[in-house]
């Protein structure tokens, strides 16, 4: 039986790290808050520029235009952008994500294609590292601090087309959280490049909504080459973005979890120090009435 | 009298929404003037100062680096990469800004770099040129 002082100790620490994790959910939930405030924010833009976009790419059907757009017309070659956090404690945020990539990754291997790997986030590449080590060629990390900029999303897509124009993936896609609520992220894998073409149900009405036929100024060629990289960078946005917001919802979920936890240890250890006590002070007692009889 | 709803956004947020009477875009093929009834129009934008009027008054005026405006007989839409509110550019800001972008330019050591340099050089000398013409007017 552990003395009273062991117990008094373990509580204590416990408590302690209860506090910890107290904290860490309470800063979660301001900065998911941020995060949410900032995804919302950056709609406007967003949905601005799918407007657009339909509106050009209804001017560029079947394969013809940009690179970007129509595709390098192989599949070979396949970059995957595995975005990740920096940071653990959050639940099952970067291992959900990593299982979908080295899923996604397996599946590309055993098709036949080549498979490139790009980590953002540092959690990832340590992750991948293990398996996939070879297959890593570019990573970034500590992006988003202390606040996640459009020039974040500018730096990840500054690289990938400059991969892209060196020819050295046919199609990227990005794997990502999407932030569902607190409690539930979506594990997505989205395609970048070639975009997945747009259904002919959405694309019609959308010319027909804005009823005429647009003038360009440059020309369509001009606008689009100018589009679509910024286009990339609107996603690549959306998904750092989205990832943001579901990494705090996880840790601020986890660390709710640990908290509870703890408080779960501390009601049990409390418990049991206060049954052997109560032990001890019983023993005592037998001892002396035993005593007494005896006399 | 009709007006045009005027958005102006950037990626990380919407910037100002409201009714103008008309909106001047520095466009990169020259400023354009919307009005409503404008015909529906796709350009580019280049950096310059974008002009809001109410009546006869440009009420606000923006330092916008590019970005596209769409425009409809309705509605005027710009998506700026950088937008900032006139007055709270000083000179002495832009030509900060000026000398940043030559700095890189000296410390760029492959070509990708020197070009983005370049650009960010072109891009500072042409606001601090239209910061200039405007708070001159």
């Amino acid at each position: 039986m552990p003395s009273l002082k062991t117990f008094r100790l373990r509580i204590r620490s416990v408590q302690s790290t209860q506090k910890i994790t107290k904290a860490m959910k309470m800063v979660a939930a301001a900065k998911l808050r941020r995060a949410q405030e900032q995804a919302t924010a950056a709609r406007p833009y967003a949905e601005a520029m799918d407007k657009i976009l339909a509106s050009l790419g209804a001017s560029f059907k079947g394969g013809t235009g940009p690179r970007l757009l129509a595709g390098t017309g192989s599949d070979k070659v396949h970059l995957v952008i595995v975005a990740t956090g920096d940071r653990g404690l959050c639940g099952a945020f970067n291992s959900s994500i990593v299982r979908e990539a080295r899923r996604t990754i397996r599946t590309l291997i055993a098709d036949g294609k080549t498979v490139k790997i790009f980590c953002v986030g540092r959690k990832g590449r340590d992750q991948l590292r293990r398996d996939f080590s070879t297959m890593i060629v570019e990573t970034m990390t500590d992006l988003g601090r202390p606040r996640l900029s459009f020039g974040d999303a500018q730096k990840v897509t500054a690289r990938i087309m400059e991969m892209f124009d060196a020819g050295e993936f046919d199609v990227a896609t990005v794997i990502f959280n999407r932030f569902k609520s607190a409690m539930t992220q979506i594990v997505t894998a989205q395609q970048l490049i070639p975009p997945p073409a747009p259904e002919a149900s959405t694309a019609a009405p959308a010319a027909a909504a804005g009823g005429a036929v647009y003038e360009f100024e440059p020309d369509e060629g001009e606008i689009l080459a100018d589009l679509l990289p910024r286009n990339l960078t609107v996603q690549i946005f959306r998904v750092l973005l989205e990832n943001a917001a579901s990494f705090y919802g996880s840790q601020m979920t986890a660390m709710d979890n640990a908290s509870r936890n703890a408080g779960d240890v501390i009601k049990k250890l409390t418990l049991q120090m206060n049954r052997s006590r109560q032990a001890t002070i019983t023993k005592e007692l037998i001892e002396i009435i035993s005593g007494a009889e005896a006399i | 009298m009709a007006k045009v709803s005027f958005r102006l956004v950037m990626p990380e947020r919407e910037l100002l929404a409201t009714e103008a009477d008309m909106v001047v875009v520095p466009g990169s093929e020259g400023d354009f003037g919307v009005l409503p009834g404008h015909a529906p129009l796709i350009s580019t934008v280049r950096p310059g100062v974008l002009e809001v009027f109410q009546g006869n008054k440009a009420e606000q005026r923006f330092l916008v680096v590019g970005g596209f405006a769409e425009v409809t007989p309705e509605r005027c839409t710009v998506l700026a990469d950088e937008a900032l509110p006139f007055e709270q550019v000083t000179p002495e800001q832009l030509a900060e800004r000026e000398r940043a972008a030559e700095r890189e330019l000296t410390d760029a050591a492959t070509d990708a770099e020197k070009a983005t340099a370049e650009k960010a050089l072109a891009v500072a000398k042409d606001l601090r040129r239209a910061q200039a013409y405007y708070a001159s007017r």
